[in-house]
């Protein structure tokens, strides 16, 4: 039984902590945030928030960047010895050689595929309907495109223009990946992915105009257990549902597309989507990177991009969109532009000033980790692994026992945590299915359920770490460096102290106590 | 722990904010209990609409869901006649207290219980694979198209809870006890409606509500970790007044009202009296039974007892002998134990899975007397709720292969459910890029109907 007397003093403590302030401890208050170096993007958005009399927040510190970071790129915790060397490390331009490390991790690719599965509704069963040998096959394709750093316009193009099986050419999946596969609603799938346009907004005849485009994709079977082909099929036609006509191939901008009996329509939309001309498809792009990397897009939502929903920064958009076209499609250079920038590396925490501002970007915008992220990083600091597995269908898909949850294939193999914690279910490709918001479940599992009580209490990297750290100073060091990523304040130091040193409660029982207090903080649980 | 409300704000930042909160989320989002709480979705069901249905009659839903598909022959649809190769060894089906109703030997305390069974012997959709006969099963929605439409206990936590100001402490759909995953999706409607699957096991003490009760930490470490908790949440207490984290705190207040309040008391099986416990049998279904009618007493609208182990392809019949004397058991205590409570008539009891199984058994190996997948034709039971009871609804043919007469598909079921919930079955769903969606199918969507039970309301 602990001494009520120890928690009494942790309490008076809480006082002592609350009253240290901002983060600000660290080199966060050493500039006014709202210099630019030159660099583009803070020159539009410092110059925004000017306008609109807002001040930004305070750069963060090394140690939020540096979780920040590997949180927002690679979707993964920095391990211990990474938060140390980059704390330790004095070299002025270590943020950015960050950045272009973290660009080049396996996990990176693991991350970005899972984002890009979301998207693209990567899942065995409802409603893509995929079945689990055409799922494996996309996602590695997604998951190698991502690695290499594929140029975005080719990446759209094999994904539009492919033609062939499923499980031998399986970017012809992304026609596969639709409810039912009817030029309309491909055509809105289309859209939506690569447009940022949803068509149930645009007049009825431009939005046939286009299902007219994929009017020749055509589907069959063979005699492989779940093979489907997808090619282009000449004789392939759309009638249009008003007037019964047979519907003409218009590009969405108007045009209609010059072509053949033997042309593909596909090959002609690809052509006309990723032109640099084409404002729609670098304009998508950047915006959703922005969107996954701070947490809002410019033009929000991130695919309901039309001429009444226009983008808070208008200049930026357009700057970003000048550069990704300028770099031949390279995403990698978009990434490092925002990563730089001041505005990314802002603090999350508001002033009194700006604490209303949820669109001007004047802070970091806090999110709660996303489902996958939030349990690899459990599992990363207990050393624990989850289960997944899926009977359903067949066949049957057995997953390692280290599988990342991050680098799950199918949007169908899930876990009752993935569940709890929003996971998208990749039935409709749009952003909104991904949902962070925070409930009484998700608080109920963290604080109290079995599975990460388990995790944390039979957990033998913890219980290494507990006894190679030795001493009580030590364990409570260790545990904020595994756990927040970050060395605990002298006032948090004491608190956890006065608490390990409570009477009735021996080491190892503190350490696990703490341990789960902090993976309980909303500091762990968020990024910021 | 008292509700500390922004305090470091000034009054004036608050009504900025608030409005502001409010034209972004809409002024009900600031009210709701936020059980599950997450996305709000426009509002449903125009008034005009829900009037066209008769009051209520039932409040809540039980639902047995039988996972896997069991087998109508050997339970509520006997073939006596068909032959050793359809019935194997249960080919002695017995008379019920209803004159005239006879059901599979092996549940003679249910057949004590026919009165008040309804018991439907012309399901049907025809499909066999798991995955897509329980989405048809459990969403009375056809697959196809980019909706994933939800599952009854979805809608029902919608309609008779948050829409209709529940104000339970527990969440308004709960799974007894693992959750069904991709089965009971909340579909379109999205995280708040998905279910809370309690984990554990009812038989065992304590049992270990997922989340609720933590076997091996005491009331008092409980509270001692929350204070450590709350001492070093350094970061949170200085993004006070952020939108997310002062939801967080919200949340983390709701949490503890359940793990130290008396929120989670409704699980503690060990406040019923134990020859009761005895009646429902000391079985893990058996006492998911009591905890479903101990949920519905105190007002939680939808309860799935999700009970597994009707797949039997192999070596069907031994596993009949195991299973089928332990669901006999529990669900007849359920219905007797409703009764005594007074709840069975505002509760519907809905006993089915997917689909049936193969009249006939296979004896060959590997099978060695199994049973495959039967979705042309399966039994489904609903008892309370406004369903009257000792009655057959429709019939498979001299070998329960196909229907023979008055088909019903799930969706009819659901809406017959629907109504007598006082929930219009032509109502609208909200649907999160507005689309307009009804609750059930009609004929727009080209299904088959043999229409709502009207027989039996």
């Amino acid at each position: 039984m602990l001494i009520i007397a120890a928690i009494g003093a942790s309490v008076a403590m809480m006082t002592a902590v609350a009253a240290e302030g901002p983060e600000a401890r660290g080199a966060d208050r050493q500039r006014p945030a709202a210099e630019t170096d030159g660099n583009r993007i803070d020159e539009l958005v410092f110059g925004k928030l000017k306008e609109l009399g807002i001040e930004p927040s305070a750069l963060c510190s090394d140690a939020v960047f540096l979780r920040r970071v590997y949180l927002d790129v690679i979707g993964t915790l920095p391990a211990p010895r990474d938060v140390r060397g980059f704390l330790a490390d004095k070299s002025p331009d270590k943020r950015s050689a960050l950045i272009d490390e973290l660009l080049e991790r396996d996990e990176f690719a693991d991350y970005w595929a899972m984002k890009w599965c979301d998207i693209l509704r990567v899942k065995s069963e409802l409603p893509s309907n995929l079945w689990p040998n055409a799922v494996q096959a996309y996602h590695r394709w997604i998951r190698t495109a991502i690695r290499d750093n594929m140029p975005y316009d080719r990446f759209a193009r094999e994904l539009l223009t492919s033609s062939g099986s499923n499980f031998r050419v399986p970017q012809v999946n992304f026609y596969r990946a639709v409810g039912q596969k009817k030029p309309q609603e491909i055509a809105d799938v289309v859209a939506l992915t690569f447009m940022g346009a949803r068509t149930k907004s645009w007049n009825a005849g431009r939005r046939a105009g286009m299902a007219g485009l994929f009017a020749k994709v055509g589907y069959k079977t063979t005699a492989e257990w779940k093979e489907e082909i997808v090619y282009f099929d000449p004789a392939g036609e759309l009638l249009n549902p008003t007037t019964g006509k047979p519907q003409a191939p218009v590009l969405p901008d108007g045009t209609e597309a010059a072509l053949s009996a033997a042309d593909d329509p596909r090959v002609a939309f690809a052509d006309w989507l990723v032109a640099p001309e084409n404002p729609w498809f670098a304009r998508c792009i950047v915006n959703r990177i922005w969107f996954w990397l701070l947490g809002r897009g410019i033009i929000h939502e991130v695919d309901d991009i039309r001429p009444d929903n226009p983008p808070q920064n208008p200049e930026l958009l357009a700057w970003l969109e000048k550069e990704l076209v300028g770099q031949a499609f390279d995403l990698k250079h978009i990434y490092r532009l925002i990563l730089n920038s001041r505005t990314y590396q802002l603090s999350a925490e508001h002033t009194p000033e700006n604490i209303d501002d949820e669109v001007n970007f004047s802070h970091y915008t806090v999110r709660r980790l996303g489902a996958e992220v939030l349990i690899d990083a459990i599992c990363q600091i207990t050393g624990t692994t989850e289960s997944y597995t899926s009977r359903i269908p067949e066949p049957h898909t057995f997953i390692p026992a280290n599988q990342r949850s991050i680098a799950l294939a199918d949007g169908s193999i899930s876990s009752p945590f993935l569940e709890t914690f929003g996971r998208p279910p990749r039935d409709t490709g749009y952003a909104s299915e991904r949902n962070n918001d925070s409930s009484p479940a998700q608080r109920l599992h963290l604080l109290n359920s079995t599975h990460i009580h388990q995790k944390i209490r039979t957990s033998r990297k913890l219980g290494q770490l507990i006894k190679r750290a030795g001493r009580r100073p030590q364990i409570v060091r260790a545990l904020y460096i595994t756990i927040l990523s970050r060395r605990p304040t002298a006032a948090e130091e004491k608190v956890a102290l006065a608490y390990l040193q409570s009477d009735g409660l021996n080491r190892r029982e503190g350490a696990i106590d703490l341990a789960w207090a902090l993976l309980n903080t909303k500091e762990f649980m968020f990024r910021h | 722990m008292k509700t500390d409300r922004n305090t470091n704000s000034d009054g004036i930042t608050l009504t900025r904010r608030d409005a502001l909160r409010v034209g972004l989320y809409g002024a009900a989002g600031l009210m709701l209990p936020s059980w599950l709480g997450l996305k709000l979705l426009p509002a449903s069901a125009p008034a005009e609409a829900a009037a066209a249905i008769p009051a209520p009659k039932a409040k809540a839903v039980i639902q047995i869901w039988m996972w896997g598909g069991p087998s109508h022959l050997d339970t509520f649809d006997p073939k006596p006649d068909a032959g050793k190769d359809y019935t194997g060894p249960f080919d002695k089906p017995i008379a019920t207290n209803v004159d005239g109703i006879q059901i599979g030997q092996m549940l003679p305390l249910l057949a004590k219980q026919a009165d008040k069974l309804a018991i439907i012997r012309s399901m049907t959709h025809g499909i066999n694979g798991h995955e897509t006969a329980s989405y048809v099963t459990q969403t009375g929605r056809m697959p196809g198209g980019r909706d994933v439409f939800p599952s009854v206990g979805a809608v029902v936590s919608l309609k008779k809870g948050y829409d209709a100001g529940y104000k339970g402490l527990v969440p308004p759909y709960i799974v007894v006890t693992a959750p069904q995953g991709r089965f009971s999706e909340a579909g379109f409607l999205g995280l708040r409606y998905k279910p809370f699957a309690t984990g554990g096991d009812p038989n065992k003490t304590p049992f270990a509500v997922e989340g609720i009760v933590t076997p091996g930490i005491s009331p008092q470490r409980q509270q001692n970790r929350r204070q450590l908790l709350h001492a070093l949440d350094t970061f949170g207490r200085r993004m006070k007044g952020n939108r997310l984290i002062d939801k967080a705190d919200a949340d983390e207040r709701e949490a503890y009202e359940m793990i130290l309040g008396d929120a989670g008391k409704v699980f503690d099986l060990s406040q019923e009296d134990p020859a009761l416990r005895d009646q429902y049998g000391r079985r893990s279904f058996g006492q998911a039974c009591l905890l479903a009618r101990r949920l519905v007493q105190r007002g939680v609208p939808y309860v799935t007892i999700n009970y597994k182990g009707w797949d039997t392809h192999k070596q069907h019949f031994p596993a009949m002998r195991q299973k089928l004397p332990e669901l006999d058991v529990g669900m007849s205590a359920l219905l007797q134990d409703l009764s005594d409570h007074g709840l069975l008539d505002s509760t519907i009891v809905w006993w089915g899975g997917e689909f049936g199984r193969t009249p006939k058994v296979k004896w060959d190996a590997p099978w060695n007397g199994g049973r495959g997948h039967h979705g042309k034709v399966f039994s489904t039971v609903v008892a309370g709720g406004g369903f009257q009871g000792g009655q057959v609804i429709g019939a498979s043919d001299a070998r329960g292969v196909e229907v023979k007469d008055r088909p019903v598909y799930p969706w009819d079921l659901i809406a017959s459910m629907y109504e007598l919930l006082g929930i219009d079955p032509d109502g609208t769903l909200p649907h999160p890029q507005g689309k307009i969606v009804r609750l059930t199918p009609s004929a727009v969507d080209g299904v088959k109907s043999g229409g709502r039970l009207r027989e039996i309301m």
